[in-house]
C-alpha cells in the first residue's frame, strides 16, 4: 500500500498536495486516458478489418480494376496503385498477414521464453549457464542471416517466417523471466511451498508462474509490435509472402516505382505500420503501469 | 534427532545437537544471527545452495541431510510442518487460502479436490477463523497478521505431521495477537501429541510454550535445560543477560533497561576463545584463549562456560 502511495507521489507531486478528491494528473494516470483508447481502437479496427476482410464490400485486393493510379475518390477511398489495384483492399488483407505473423510469433516466443526462463531461473547452477549461452547466442546472431537462410532452404511463405521471428524472440521475453523468477525463488512464500514438500514443476507453475507472466506478457505485447516490424523489412525485401498477396511491407517496396508521382502509395501502408506498432508499445506499456500498481498494493 | 553443522569457508553453525520426541517442544533461544534459522533450515535441508552440510538429520527416520531431494520432499509437509516467520511473505500472493491449504493435503493425502477444501474449512474453524468457508476463497491480502499465521499454522498441520517446526512464529505479531497464536500452538500440539521445535530471540515466548530449551550463540549451544530448571538454575552469563533484557512492570518507571553491551560476532570473527567473551562480564584470559566446552550441570542441564553463574540453591561441583 505504501508502495503504491509513494510511487503516485513521486509521478504526480501536484496531487499530493491539498487533493482530496482525484486531480485531472491522478484521474489520468488511474483511469486508462485518452492514447490507450486511442491505441486499443486502432488496434481493434485493424483486427477486425483483417480478420473480416472477405466479407467487408471491398474490390479484390488482387485485381487491376480501372486505370492505374486513380487518386482517391467515390469508390476508391484510398484511390489505386499503380497496377490500378485498391489501395484500401489491399491495406486491410495486408493486416491479415502482419497480424497473422506479429501474434503467433509473439506466442512461440512467449511459450519459449515462459519455460527457458523459468527452468534458468528455477535450478540456476549449469543449467541456466548453458540456457544463457543459448539466449545470447540468439541475440547476438543477426538476424537478417537468419531470415535468409531460412527463406533460401525453406522457402519464402507464412509458416517459416513465422516460426523464424518468433524463435528470435524468445531471448528478450526468457531473459525477463529469469530474472523475474530468481526474484520471486528469493521470497519467502517459496520456502514456504518448499516445507510442504512441493515438486519442481508445480512449484514453477503455481508459485512462480503467475508471478512472472504478467512482465513476459509486457514484453511480448512490445514484441507483437516488433515482429510486426520485422515482417515489414522481410517483405519489403521479398522474403516474406511472395506477391501478388499484399502485405504493408510489399506495399511499401511496391510504391518505390513510383514515388515521385504517387507519394500518398508509400505513405499509406507505412502510417498502418506505424500505427499498429505505436499503438502495440502503448498497450504494453499501459498494462505494464497496471501491473505496478497492482505490485505495489 | 540430530542437526550437524554446516560449514562453507565459514560455519555459521557448528556442533549443534538436540532431539526432540513426539509430544514434546523444544524450544530455541538466541539473538538475531545467534545461527537459530539456519540451524532449523539445515535440519529441513532447505538451506541454500552455498551451504554445506554435515552430520545428520534425523526426522522420521529420514536423515535430512543425506537423503535425496525426492525422499526429502516426501518427508516435508507429511512429516514435518513448518511455519514461517512472516505470515505476509510466506503466502503467494495470488494463490488462494484454500489453494494454499489444500496443496499439502493433495500432494500428501492424496484427497480430492472436495475432500481437501471439507477438511480445510474443518481445519480453519478448529483454529478459532469465523467462516473458515468464505475464508477458502480469499486471498492472503484481505487477512490479518494473525489470520494468516493461522492459515500457515494450519497448512503446516494440514497432514497431521509429527514435528512442527515454528521459526519464529511471532516475531512479525504484535503482542495480543501473539499471544493467540502461542495459545494455537500449545493446543495443537497437546491434542496432537506431535513433536515441536520453537525457535524465537523472545526467552518468554520459548519458556511459555517449550518444555526443554536450547540457548544459542554464535552456532553453537551455549545452555541447554529443561524450560523450568533454566529458569530457576541458569548457569550462563548469556542466558542471564536475555532475562535481565526483558522490560519489567515492577522496575521503578524510567530505569534503564538491561542490555547485553555488543552484538554478536560474525561468523567470520570467532576466534579460538568463548564466543561471548568480549561481550561476558566475567570474561578473564581463559575466556578469550579457550572455547569452553559443554558441561553437565544436572540430569537434562548442560552450559558451556569456563566461569559460570553459581547454581542457586544446593551447589554442585562445577567443572
Amino acid at each position: 500500500m505504501c508502495a503504491q502511495d509513494l510511487d503516485a507521489a513521486v509521478a504526480v507531486p501536484t496531487a499530493v498536495q491539498p487533493a482530496l478528491r482525484s486531480t485531472p494528473a491522478t484521474r489520468g494516470r488511474r483511469g486508462s486516458g485518452i492514447g490507450f483508447w486511442c491505441a486499443a481502437g486502432w488496434l481493434a479496427l485493424v483486427t477486425t478489418s483483417a480478420a473480416a476482410a472477405s466479407v467487408l464490400p471491398l474490390p479484390d485486393p488482387d485485381q487491376t480494376l480501372v486505370a492505374p493510379d486513380e487518386a482517391p475518390g467515390t469508390g476508391h477511398w484510398l484511390g489505386t496503385d499503380d497496377l490500378g489495384r485498391d489501395e484500401l483492399s489491399r491495406l486491410v488483407h495486408a493486416g491479415q498477414v502482419s497480424l497473422t505473423v506479429g501474434i503467433a510469433s509473439i506466442v512461440i516466443a512467449l511459450l519459449g521464453g515462459l519455460v527457458l526462463g523459468l527452468v534458468a531461473g528455477y535450478y540456476r547452477g549449469w543449467i541456466d549457464l548453458l540456457i544463457g549461452v543459448v539466449l545470447d547466442a540468439l541475440l547476438s546472431f543477426p538476424a537478417l542471416i537468419v531470415f535468409l537462410a531460412v527463406v533460401a532452404f525453406l522457402g519464402p511463405g507464412l509458416v517459416n517466417i513465422t516460426v523464424a521471428i518468433g524463435v528470435l524472440s524468445v531471448a528478450p521475453i526468457a531473459r525477463v523471466v529469469r530474472t523475474n523468477t530468481i526474484t520471486v525463488m528469493n521470497k519467502e512464500f517459496v520456502l514456504a511451498a518448499q516445507t510442504l514438500g512441493m515438486r519442481p514443476v508445480r512449484m514453477m507453475r503455481r508459485e512462480v508462474l503467475p508471478n512472472v507472466l504478467h512482465s513476459a506478457l509486457v514484453v511480448a505485447l512490445v514484441g507483437v509490435g516488433l515482429a510486426i516490424l520485422a515482417e515489414g523489412s522481410l517483405s519489403f525485401f521479398g522474403l516474406s509472402v511472395p506477391p501478388p498477396r499484399a502485405t504493408w511491407g510489399g506495399m511499401v517496396n511496391e510504391s518505390r516505382t513510383s514515388l515521385e508521382t504517387d507519394p500518398q502509395l508509400l505513405v499509406w501502408p507505412t502510417l498502418f505500420i506505424f500505427l499498429t506498432v505505436l499503438s502495440l508499445n502503448v498497450l504494453g506499456e499501459r498494462v505494464g503501469e497496471r501491473g505496478r500498481d497492482r505490485g505495489g498494493r | 534427532m540430530r542437526v550437524g553443522s554446516s560449514s562453507g569457508t565459514v560455519s555459521p553453525v557448528r556442533g549443534v545437537s538436540f532431539a526432540v520426541a513426539p509430544g514434546t517442544s523444544l524450544g530455541i533461544v538466541g539473538e538475531s544471527g545467534s545461527g537459530k534459522s539456519i540451524t532449523v533450515r539445515g535440519l529441513l535441508g532447505l538451506l541454500p545452495r552455498a551451504f554445506s552440510t554435515s552430520g545428520a538429520a534425523v526426522i522420521a527416520g529420514t536423515d535430512m541431510i543425506t537423503a535425496s531431494e525426492r525422499t526429502r520432499r516426501q518427508v516435508l509437509g507429511r512429516h514435518v510442518g513448518v511455519v514461517l516467520q512472516d505470515p505476509q511473505a510466506s503466502l503467494n500472493p495470488v494463490v488462494s487460502i484454500g489453494g494454499h491449504l489444500c496443496e499439502g493435503m493433495r500432494h500428501h493425502g492424496g484427497l480430492t479436490r472436495r475432500q481437501a477444501r471439507a477438511r480445510a474449512a474443518e481445519l480453519l474453524g478448529s483454529f478459532g477463523i469465523r467462516d473458515p468457508h468464505g475464508c477458502l476463497g480469499r486471498y492472503p491480502h484481505e487477512l490479518s497478521g494473525g489470520m494468516r499465521q493461522r492459515v500457515l499454522i494450519a497448512c503446516a498441520l494440514a497432514c497431521e505431521p509429527a514435528l512442527l517446526v515454528a521459526d519464529e512464529p511471532t516475531t512479525a505479531l504484535d503482542v495480543t495477537v501473539q499471544a493467540e497464536i502461542l495459545d494455537v500452538l500449545r493446543r495443537q500440539r497437546a491434542a496432537r501429541s506431535m513433536a515441536m521445535i520453537l525457535v524465537s530471540h523472545d526467552l518468554d515466548v520459548v519458556r511459555s510454550v517449550a518444555d526443554h530449551i536450547l540457548v544459542m550463540y554464535a552456532g553453537q549451544v551455549v545452555e541447554h535445560a529443561p524450560a523450568d530448571v533454566l529458569h530457576r538454575e541458569m548457569r550462563m552469563h548469556y542466558t542471564r543477560g536475555m532475562v535481565d533484557a526483558v522490560p519489567r512492570l515492577s522496575a521503578p518507571a524510567h530505569s534503564r533497561l538491561d542490555t547485553i553491551p555488543g552484538v554478536p560476532p560474525r561468523p567470520e570473527e570467532v576466534g579460538p576463545g568463548c564466543a561471548f567473551a568480549a561481550r561476558c562480564p566475567a570474561a578473564r584470559d581463559r575466556c578469550h584463549a579457550e572455547n569452553p566446552p559443554l558441561t553437565r550441570a544436572g540430569p537434562h542441564h548442560a552450559f558451556a562456560c569456563w566461569y559460570p553463574l553459581p547454581p542457586p540453591v544446593s551447589p554442585r561441583a562445577g567443572s
